[in-house]
């Protein structure tokens, strides 16, 4: 069991770095590290127009809450947030952020990447592309290098 | 026969073209396998879907599973692609 908080969210609209980093962090003195990620749509060299990401509603919430669980348990992480858009989204806005609190900095920045890792790999989220040319491209494969990012904290 | 509800997302859900339904399963069913095998009997848009079955992942109660977990005491159970957020 972890008492550390976790902050797990699935919305449409966008979110604010700094607002997550002061919530995750107010009133507290013990944190001496914060690392955050966050993860952009690319415009894919101008050929993209936008994202569109499908979710499993409830779900989703509920794997990223595991992996942040795990994340806290593994690292000894202080605190927790993860956040996931879905619905369209234009090149240059957000897609996802990551923010882990630890005393020392490795915790956090390990926590931050394994969370994102697993993220990836197993919260259940698809992108499907639109192209500039007003075409609804495919739907995004998943890479082998995900799974190999996953695979590479099982040792 | 047992009732369970299915959903499905990303290109499992376009090409079966619906994203949930609720299906009487024959007592035959019992792993997520056997499920997998049983609905591409059920017409060409399953068997387009689910033409790979060893890339499609399934949630049971909005957890993952194998294909040879049962699937006894599923109230929910979904099919989908591989994952592609973050």
């Amino acid at each position: 069991m972890t008492a550390a908080p976790v902050t797990v969210r699935v919305q449409r609209g966008d979110f604010d770095l700094a607002t997550e980093v002061q919530a995750l962090s107010a009133g507290r003195h013990d944190i001496g590290a914060v690392v955050t990620f966050s993860g952009l749509c690319r415009d894919e060299a101008g050929t993209l127009s936008a994202l569109e990401l499908e979710h499993y509603p409830g779900m989703a919430e509920a794997e990223i809450t595991r992996i942040c669980d795990e994340a806290i348990n593994r690292f000894g992480l202080q605190a927790a947030t993860a956040i996931h858009r879905y619905g369209k989204i234009a090149p240059g806005e957000n897609i996802v952020l990551v923010i882990t609190a630890s005393p020392h900095r490795q915790a956090a920045f390990d926590g931050a990447n394994f969370i994102m890792d697993f993220l990836k790999t197993s919260a259940p989220f698809w992108k499907k592309e639109h192209g500039n040319d007003g075409t609804a491209g495919g739907w995004v494969s998943a890479k082998d290098e995900d799974d190999s990012a996953r695979d590479r904290w099982s040792d | 026969m047992a009732s369970v509800n299915l959903v499905y997302f990303a290109w499992v859900r376009e090409r079966i073209g619906r994203g949930e339904e609720t299906l009487e399963l024959p007592d035959t069913v019992v792993t997520a396998g056997d499920l997998l095998a049983h609905l591409k009997t059920l017409g060409e848009e399953y068997e387009a879907a689910l033409e790979h079955e060893n890339v499609i992942r399934v949630a049971i109660n909005q957890e993952h599973v194998d294909h040879d977990e049962t699937i006894a005491g599923a109230r929910e159970i979904a099919l989908f692609p591989p994952m592609t957020g973050g």
